[in-house]
């Protein structure tokens, strides 16, 4: 079979143009198999068109994606390999949701047994099981679709939006879910348009805006290695202790100060320049939110945003 | 369902990459056979189908003149709701997947969508031959009850090329279903032209002089009409062959050509 190194999922220089619309230009980044990768970007970024691609929905104008090593297409089971769930609104409504999953039973050859533990495992398995998709909320969609996903058994997720609908304790229970399928070795991708649905569940990040990868990195150095907020009455008195310690400062939030380094070393400068602090805290995902708002309220989603391409983590 | 089993922790264990063959086309065609009477327009589509032949035998059984009640005669009449309404069931067959977006789920569990087609085909196929079945007990039921409910007698003779023909028509007419439901991908669309066009071509051809080969070898309700009777003979086969290139062969390559390549979404 394939060699397990490198990612799980490859997807290398995808370009998808529709007529002269560019909705994704040149995306590379990999998966590797136990880890959550976050892929986010506002709506129209071009997350789904990447995905539906990656699952051989949609062809590319160029580029690859793999997974496995192999186009989606040569995937013999595609099933067995790869749990998709690209829209949770895309099941019949005059189903049931147990029926909706011994039609796809029957497709990946998995037995009778398999769908009523993955409707277990979702938390539809009794009378929900039994009713009309029509009549699902689109929380127990996702969970359906999540259940279609799950149900072949297979080491990659490929997930678009799936925390859309669900209550907070649902988006609970599927972090612990989809934490869980990465730590047993499973490769999962989820696409998101809120930072904060993924930032919890997720080892790498990678921010679409306008078709473009705009940054990409383990969710520790998009999410924290971003500095240090500090604050503190005598704005003016704290740059400058800053800068005398060789501290790259830039403005923050409301007066605040954002310094390149630990709140160790702030702490000290400012200590030692004698003024008085009101907040040290780390910088956080400030920066990345920062990105993200942005991005989001730019009517274009062009890369007005710093390019902060990063190595493959 | 408020929480569900929200602390229920997964049975998930992913493993190395595993060569699990894909399902044969018997085991895809059971899966589209499942898809059309699983759900309740599915269901009752099925059931009407099943329950008008009987009723038209029956029908004719207590309202026709006596020469007319033989069970070659019970068995052309019940063909025509069959027929009306399986390329109906052959469109859905199709369409279903694109205004209820199942497609996003078969394709992805079966990336190789001319397999997913090819299913269909014989999906409709066993589904026109059960058809054809259903037609054969109203037919025997309405030539049992004959003489039993009426003072009138009954003729089982049947010809095997009565039959036969009986059965390439309807076959012919669910694929053609499927057909349009390729092209179109559109349940209203396709059903709405299914029954339109060929009538357009039938007025057509009716109201100028100039026009009527194209009756004689376009129209489809022309073409197959002594199918029923088991009477198509030389030039009638190639009438037909005709006819249905227009209607059933044509769409079908064009739309399996444009799902093979479109964007699934």
């Amino acid at each position: 079979m394939t060699a397990t190194l490198g990612p799980m999922i490859a997807i290398e220089h995808l370009t998808k143009r529709y007529g002269t619309q560019v909705a994704v230009s040149d995306v590379t980044f990999g998966c590797r198999p136990g880890t959550v990768t976050g892929f986010l970007g506002p709506n129209g970024a071009g997350k789904s068109t990447t995905l539906r691609a990656l699952c051989g929905l949609a062809r590319p104008s160029s580029g690859t994606a793999t997974v496995g090593g192999r186009p989606y297409r040569d995937l013999p089971n595609a099933g067995r390999h790869v749990g998709v769930l690209l829209d949770a609104g895309a099941q019949h409504a005059g189903r049931t949701g147990r029926e909706t999953l011994v039609l796809s039973a029957m497709v990946l050859g998995v037995g009778r047994t398999r769908v009523d533990e993955v409707l277990q495992q979702v938390g539809l398995a009794g009378k929900p099981a039994d009713k009309w998709v029509g009549k699902y909320s689109l929380g127990m969609r996702q969970r359906l679709g999540l259940a279609t996903a799950l149900l072949g058994d297979p080491e990659v997720l490929v997930l678009d939006e799936p925390a859309n609908g669900l209550d907070p304790e649902g988006i609970f229970w599927m972090r612990g879910l989809l934490r869980d399928f990465a730590d047993r070795g499973g490769t999962v991708l989820l696409s998101s348009h809120l930072l904060r649905e993924v930032e919890a569940v997720a080892d790498q990040l990678v921010v679409i805006a306008g078709g473009r990868v705009v940054a990409q990195g383990s969710s520790e150095e998009l999410l924290a290695g971003t500095g240090t907020l500090v604050r503190a009455r005598d704005r003016a008195g704290l740059a400058g202790a800053l800068g005398a310690a060789g501290l790259d400062v830039t403005d923050g939030p409301s007066g605040a100060l954002v310094a390149d380094g630990t709140a160790e070393a702030v702490g000290l400068a400012a200590a030692a320049a004698g003024v008085p602090l009101l907040e040290l805290r780390p910088a956080g995902g400030d920066r990345l939110e920062e990105l993200f708002r942005s991005l989001t309220t730019t009517p274009d989603g062009g890369p007005s945003a710093p390019q902060t391409q990063e190595s493959r983590a | 369902m408020s929480t569900g089993t929200g602390t229920t922790s997964p049975t998930t264990t992913p493993t190395a990459h595993r060569t699990v063959p894909g399902p044969t086309l018997t085991r895809l065609t059971q899966v589209e056979l499942r898809k059309s009477s699983d759900t309740r327009a599915g269901f009752w589509l099925l059931l009407v189908i099943a329950l008008t032949s009987p009723a038209v035998a029956l029908l004719q059984m207590f309202f026709a003149e006596e020469p007319d009640k033989t069970f070659a005669l019970f068995l052309a009449n019940t063909q025509l709701p069959v027929g009306l309404l399986l390329p109906v069931l052959g469109i859905l067959l199709v369409t279903s997947e694109w205004s209820q977006r199942t497609a996003m789920t078969t394709f992805a569990l079966v990336p190789d969508r001319s397999r997913v087609l090819g299913a269909k085909v014989l999906a409709a196929t066993v589904l026109a031959l059960l058809g054809v079945l259903v037609t054969l007990a109203a037919a025997a039921l309405g030539a049992l009850l004959t003489p039993v409910l009426t003072p009138d007698a009954t003729d089982w003779a049947l010809s095997g090329a009565q039959l036969g023909q009986i059965v390439v028509v309807q076959v012919l007419s669910i694929l053609i279903g499927v057909a349009f439901g390729m092209l179109l991908l559109s349940s209203p669309l396709a059903i709405v032209l299914y029954f339109l066009a060929p009538t357009v071509v039938t007025i057509v051809s009716n109201l100028v002089d100039a026009l009527t080969w194209m009756r004689d070898w376009l129209d489809l309700t022309t073409t197959t009409a002594p199918m029923y009777l088991g009477e198509l003979d030389g030039q009638g086969w190639l009438q037909v062959a005709t006819s249905v290139g227009l209607w059933g062969v044509l769409p079908m390559v064009a739309g399996w050509l444009r799902i093979e390549r479109s964007e699934i979404s």
